[in-house]
């Protein structure tokens, strides 16, 4: 960083996933600019996804993002489904709940525990923090285990996982592999409420925004794959009507789309959208370590969704112990593809946020064109804006101190730089 | 240089998944964490020392001009160059533009194509510098790289074997899904690594380990004409997360062709 009263610069943000930067400008104690420069090469999925079957696209779209596979491989399948009006059985729902859980688990302890808890209590990165605080970060390296190990038992292995397919699973776990999870999750569940009284306690900057949040609702559940998409401010629509609320601007500066609310601008997506819009949907264990530690909704404050990841960890662990209780096998792992054309929507919330897949398929099953936006794409703004707010207040502050604000206030959205970068059709100049 | 070996991870286009390997080695972690330095690993830490180092990991393909000139000076700075995963060793599925126009793909997918800068190609890390191993997979294999990173540090040949996955599936006695259900499988032709995991899950090898050694691919298209695929079928098997190692490329060219 080079302060001199002019730029704030973060030339390689660390601790997140893919290659991103971050550039401030300021006049005075104005700020002028606030960018999120996102330098990840492209890699151009929508583009090569067309002429692919459709019952690739699970596996290829895993490929957008090492971190959250299985959440690719949710939206796909579901897009697909729709577009082929494929019924899944009730225990292939539960199932994918399970495998969901499982990402869940690893995604946010690995964010918990390794990427963002350095910040709040002052190291370069987990490794040394290891150094004084051994058992938190065994305790987080546990976890994540734990939500690998569902991840692999279902799906194979934890990255990239070979399971999922349109229609179902290409083969389904018995009741008895299943259980052999128990003994791990109620560990699991446990070191979770931990963690939650442990994130809970760390100091945080007194921040608060007015922002729209946006997640999946559903009337039962806390959500991962069905709901209705609604905000804080009165958005409440199916999956197919994403295109008429949300667009996507291409900026100069990143290789990231700028996704935004046609009427509204920026938005909020990932752990604090769902938690205050779903708070009532978490089962009561939730809710009551939310409340122990004094986290209720509406949460404003960037900083705190460690703490909500935490309550979301306790809320994984217990749904994929209640899931496993439930758990009888289906009559056959999959439903059969039918031979038709269509046109299929769906929204998932991967671990940081929604993730919208639409797929035009031909009635041989080719893919004729392809849309993914990924949370990261849908948070970008609205970290910036974060940015313009929060950084005035720091003004006084040393240099270093300020650079690791803004890198902390960055890392707060768990951004997937990768997942951000790859091509997201545009339909926006005719606006 | 004295104390503990410099290990530093640099990435390139890729999805972060390899290099999470290496924080997934949950068992392994801390422990590797005191055998070695590691000195630069953006993805896990604040902490970005300069070269020289060590041991470099390298995931990711090289899809623009800065790219290119920046491997260019990784591999200056390093002893050991590693390169991981598809992406690293294959150019990953990001080459399928490497068939393709790329200006259209661009076109297609942005509003203002002139802000972006992207080579017609996908291409390996070997295509541009010396790499002294690459590990294959998409993913890598975690106990493939901890077993590579022990071997390195302790001057010996790693133990990573480039037979075919037919073996891991005879090992570990998943029936054949090609002889018994008919089921097109890439495993005759794909090196092991991933313990024959799609079998054992009843479908066929997808190939994410990229060609076996001296892999008899026109014995397998046959095969798959045999089970009813049509060319262009063929042709997208090969097509894939390694489409661009050279044998799996001949193999879906010569399908085009006919």
């Amino acid at each position: 960083m080079s302060r001199g009263g002019k730029t704030i610069r973060v030339d390689y943000l660390a601790r997140v996933e893919g290659e991103g930067g971050i550039y401030i400008k300021l006049k005075g104690d104005q700020v002028q600019d606030v960018r999120l420069k996102i330098f990840e090469p492209p890699r151009l999925f929508e583009a090569f996804l067309r002429g692919r079957h459709c019952s690739e696209v699970p596996d290829i779209t895993a490929r957008i993002c090492g971190i959250c596979p299985v959440a690719y491989q949710m939206s796909a399948v579901h897009a697909v489904e729709r577009a082929l009006g494929i019924e899944i059985d009730p225990a292939v729902r539960l199932l994918r709940r399970l495998f969901y859980c499982g990402e869940w688990i690893e995604s946010h302890s690995l964010h918990i525990f390794m990427l963002h808890a350095p910040d709040f209590l002052g190291y370069p990165d987990a490794i040394q923090m290891a150094r004084d605080h051994r058992g938190v970060v065994e305790q987080g390296l546990r976890l994540k285990k734990t939500g690998n190990r569902i991840v692999t038992l279902m799906g194979g292995r934890e990255i990239h996982p070979i399971s999922a397919a349109v229609g179902g699973f290409h083969k389904v776990p018995s009741k008895t592999g299943l259980r052999s999870l128990v003994e791990d999750l109620k560990w699991a569940l446990d070191a979770s409420l931990s963690t939650v009284r442990l994130v809970a306690g760390f100091e945080f900057p007194d921040f608060e925004q007015d922002y729209e949040f946006v997640a999946l609702s559903h009337p039962d559940e806390y959500p991962f794959n069905e709901g209705a998409l609604v905000s804080n401010r009165g958005l409440s629509i199916d999956a197919v009507q994403y295109e008429e609320h949300f667009m996507e601007q291409h900026v100069k500066y990143s290789n990231a789309l700028h996704s935004c609310l046609r009427e509204r601008g920026s938005y909020l997506v990932g752990p604090l959208a769902r938690f205050n819009l779903n708070f009532s949907r978490l089962p009561e264990i939730a809710q009551q370590a939310a409340r122990d530690c004094g986290l209720a909704p509406p949460c404003r404050n960037p900083f705190r969704s460690i703490v909500v990841r935490a309550v979301e960890l306790v809320f994984a662990c217990h749904e994929a112990l209640c899931v496993i209780a439930e758990y009888e096998p289906p009559p056959a792992p999959r439903v059969e593809m039918p031979g038709r054309a269509g046109v299929g929507s769906a929204a998932t919330e991967a671990p940081r946020g929604l993730l919208y897949h639409r797929y035009e398929i031909d009635e041989r099953g080719i893919i004729l064109l392809a849309k993914i936006v990924p949370p990261t794409s849908q948070n970008q703004k609205r970290i910036e804006d974060d940015l313009r707010h929060f950084v005035p207040g720091l003004m006084t502050r040393p240099a270093e101190e300020i650079t690791l604000r803004c890198e902390q206030a960055v890392r707060n959205y768990d951004p997937c730089i990768s997942c951000a970068t790859h091509f997201l059709r545009l339909k926006i100049d005719r606006e | 240089m004295g104390g503990k070996p410099r290990i530093a991870v640099f990435k390139f286009a890729s999805c972060d998944g390899c290099q999470l390997s290496l924080l997934d080695a949950e068992d392994e972690l801390l422990g590797v964490a005191e055998a070695v330095d590691i000195v630069y690993f953006p993805e896990a830490s604040r902490t970005m020392l300069k070269g020289p180092y060590d041991i470099v990991l390298v995931e990711g393909s090289i899809t623009t001009l800065h790219d290119a000139e920046r491997i260019q000076q990784v591999r200056r700075q390093c002893r050991t160059l590693i390169t991981i995963g598809a992406c690293a060793t294959a150019g990953g599925i990001q080459a399928l533009r490497n068939w393709k126009d790329v200006d259209e793909f661009v076109r297609v997918v942005y509003a203002t194509p002139q802000f972006i800068s992207t080579l017609k190609m996908s291409t390996p890390i070997t295509e541009h510098v010396q790499v002294d191993f690459e590990l294959r997979g998409c993913p890598i294999n975690k106990r493939q790289l901890i077993e590579l990173i022990t071997a390195t540090l302790a001057g010996r040949k790693p133990n990573i074997p480039a037979y075919s996955v037919c073996l891991e599936c005879k090992r570990r006695g998943t029936v054949c899904v090609v002889v018994a259900r008919g089921v097109a499988c890439l495993g005759p032709v794909t090196q092991a690594g991933c313990a024959a995991l799609c079998p054992s899950f009843d479908r066929g090898c997808y190939g994410c380990y990229g060609p076996m050694e001296s892999p008899n691919t026109g014995s397998l298209t046959n095969q798959f004409r045999i089970l009813g695929q049509s060319n262009r079928q063929i042709s997208q098997s090969f097509r894939s997360y390694n489409a661009w190692a050279w044998q799996f490329r001949k193999a879906s060219e010569e399908c085009e062709r006919e």
